[in-house]
């Protein structure tokens, strides 16, 4: 019953939101039912840790736990964003819009639903009905602050992803076609596993391609990924937490839940697919990282990184390296919020988005600068926070697994992002102070916010709760075969 | 009531035809430089799939495809072109698009390409089943496929873009129709539901850009680039 009332809620709340009474209304409301949404996830999550699926309308609507982590990951940030977001309106020119907020809220309430119902429904079609909306509720999400960059990145984002979207859905139409060649069974991520061996594997291959490029291009894969440091610069900060935390985060879990389907047919060498373009990714946006002129595109692009990461690492196969992938997906979505949220509250206090234009932060806004300082060690990985124990197990998983250049590769790549991101924010928050006349105060909500988000940042990085261990491992458990 | 052989080729070359022109608007949206005829073209193309859909449906005797069919023209020829003409204002469909990325012999050669291309690819694929339909059908709709996505990359105004992106989904579910004609019917329509959505959603962003910017030639924005 959990997942029919975490569909509900978002919709009660969109639906709340239009009522014209007072600015706080939207904001509170909003607020109360994403922690709502987060109560439920983790009962869920509960349930599924034991390694049962929660079934609410069979072949329809239910999560194993891979479905559970990923639910629970949405309704974490979706949580401390809607907190964001109070304060960050409020402090944003459209304080006196009361229409354009509430239009927010509607936005934002739907476009976490569409997040939410990815992992929870199992029929292939709907999910990627799913995927799809994600990118159509979140495009004025994006051009929110109507300038002619956000709009432009808006358009980008738009096309770009539908253009992909249409390459994944004729990937999904043709392993409908091998699954009904192959004889009857419910077209769900669980029939297709089943069903797998008795496909031909040459449907199986030329899905996985269309379905790689397709939902390839929404992840942020390299080459399609130019949309996304745009459209993830250009959001308001708590939709950017929201794009780059999550949002990637389930369309990535929509390619690896191919992953045992396709084990069935070695000759496709699926690792191999996903070793590719992981590099792929991971390499261009390292070194695209060292140039940016934006602390937010900065961010944007290490999620580029960290996509390619948790490609690789699943692609090298073992099982702990399936393990340390979901323990990434964990570990990336908790931190990059924490980070637009540490990347908007910078915008707020200097209302400027230019690196260079930033020097000596710690003087003017010490709370502020310690936030975007935690939040760069943290992305980029160094101790003791989540992100590194992560990578950490990730190569170690992959010289376990006997993949010695991949992995070598992997962490000159990482340490490269690690020099990158550090290098800039070093630049941002110490220095001679220069003269930023611009920028407001940070609102409480923010705080609290960054204060909520920073929780499992920390304490992953330095111990794992066992409910959320048992979790991880059954996730990996079901990306094998 | 005739010979079944003799409907069932009768069928086949109506499809066929059906199929051939459904290429040809493919085509005609990469080149065509007027933003109306863009809109009319893939109304037509819209009105060819359904009859396919109706074909094939015929065939198997399958009511699933006739709605299938009914859905197609009810959205996609009458639905996403008001839309489309009521978010966006009048003076944009009146405009030519001069300049392309590349110029039209060029594109068109390259278009030919690309439709070669998908023939290749889904050879392949075709000895998976035997269905009579699927041999024409499969390459058909991955080439519209290809050539939507095409389109979308040399078209520099927002308006064919847009009509680049549906004209893709026509692509991909005109082989559905000959390769897995029993999808369930919640999924065509809420497939349905989403073009609407990304007609209804992509105008309203071309109509906001127009006011803001003053353009249209979303081509020709690049403000966010690396340097």
């Amino acid at each position: 019953m959990e997942l029919i009332y975490i569909l509900m809620i978002p919709v009660l709340v969109a639906g709340l939101s239009l009522i014209p009474i007072g600015k706080m209304f939207a904001p509170v409301i909003t607020i109360m039912g994403t922690l709502m949404i987060l109560i439920f996830s983790i009962r869920v999550s509960f349930r599924a840790v034991s390694g049962t699926e929660v079934v609410a309308l069979k072949n329809w609507i239910s999560s194993d736990s891979l479905g559970a982590l990923i639910l629970l990951l949405v309704s974490f940030v979706g949580f401390t964003a809607a907190i964001f977001s109070w304060g960050y309106l409020e402090r944003t020119a459209v304080v006196n819009n009361p229409g354009k907020i509430r239009r927010y809220y509607i936005l934002y309430n739907l476009f976490l639903l569409s997040m939410l119902v990815v992992p929870i429904l199992s029929h292939v079609a709907i999910v990627w009905i799913a995927v799809e909306l994600t990118t159509l509720l979140s495009v004025f999400l994006v051009s929110f602050e109507s300038t002619p960059e956000a709009l432009e990145a808006a358009w980008k984002y738009g096309v770009l992803t539908c253009l992909g979207a249409a390459f994944a859905l004729m990937g999904v139409l043709i392993l409908y076609w091998g699954m009904s060649i192959s004889g009857k069974g419910p077209f769900t991520w669980q029939g297709l596993v089943t069903a797998s061996s008795s496909i031909s594997p040459m449907l199986l291959k030329t899905s996985f391609l269309f379905i790689l490029i397709g939902f390839g291009t929404k992840a942020g894969l390299v080459p399609l990924h130019t949309w996304l440091p745009d459209a993830h610069s250009q959001a308001p900060s708590p939709v950017c937490a929201l794009l780059s935390g999550i949002e990637t985060t389930t369309v990535l879990y929509a390619i690896l839940r191919l992953l045992p389907i396709l084990r069935a047919a070695p000759s496709i060498q699926v690792e191999a697919w996903f070793m590719v373009f992981g590099l792929l990714s991971v390499g261009t946006a390292a070194f695209l990282l060292i140039q940016v002129k934006d602390y937010k595109r900065l961010f944007a692009f290490s999620t580029v990184e960290h996509m390619g990461i948790i490609l690789v690492a699943a692609g090298l196969g073992s099982s702990a390296a399936q393990y340390s992938a979901t323990f990434q997906m964990i570990s990336h979505a908790v931190t990059k919020s924490f980070c637009f949220f540490a990347a908007g509250s910078t915008l707020l206090s200097v209302g400027t988005r230019n690196i260079t234009a930033i020097r000596g932060l710690i003087r003017k806004s010490p709370v502020v600068a310690v936030a975007l300082m935690i939040g760069g060690l943290a992305i980029a990985g160094a101790p003791p926070f989540a992100v590194f124990l992560s990578e950490f197990s990730i190569l170690k998983a992959g010289m376990a697994s006997g993949h010695y250049l991949v992995t070598s590769l992997l962490t000159l790549f990482i340490v490269i992002a690690f020099c990158g991101i550090l290098f800039h924010i070093n630049r941002m928050v110490f220095g001679k102070p220069t003269d930023l006349a611009g920028g407001t105060t940070m609102a409480t909500t923010n705080i609290v916010a960054m204060g909520l988000a920073i929780i499992p940042v920390i304490l992953l990085g330095l111990y794992l709760p066992d409910p959320l261990c048992e979790l991880l491992r059954f996730a990996a458990a079901s990306l094998g075969r | 009531m005739s010979d079944p052989n003799t409907t069932l080729s009768t069928l086949i070359k109506l499809n066929d035809l059906a199929g051939g022109l459904f290429l040809l608007t493919a085509f005609g949206l990469v080149a065509m430089r007027q933003v109306l005829a863009s809109l009319n073209l893939f109304i037509l193309q819209s009105l060819l799939l359904a009859a396919s859909a109706f074909f094939v449906g015929y065939q198997h005797g399958s009511v699933h495809l006739y709605t299938v069919a009914v859905i197609t023209l009810v959205t996609k020829s009458l639905l996403i072109p008001w839309l489309l003409r009521r978010t966006i204002g009048e003076e944009i469909y009146a405009r030519r698009e001069i300049l392309q990325v590349l110029n039209i012999p060029t594109s068109l050669l390259i278009a030919v390409g690309i439709a070669i291309f998908a023939f290749f690819l889904s050879s392949p694929l075709l000895s998976a089943s035997g269905k009579p339909f699927v041999k024409f059908n499969l390459p058909i709709g991955i080439a519209g496929l290809f050539l939507g996505a095409y389109a979308v990359m040399v078209r520099r105004e927002a308006v064919p873009q847009v009509i680049g992106i549906l004209s893709m989904e026509n692509g991909a579910f005109f082989s559905t129709v000959a390769i897995s004609p029993d999808l369930p019917l919640i999924a065509e329509l809420a497939a349905a539901f989403d073009v609407l959505i990304i007609a209804f959603v992509m105008g309203l962003l071309t109509r906001r850009i127009h006011q803001r910017v003053g353009t249209t030639a979303v081509g020709q924005m690049a403000s966010l680039k690396e340097e």
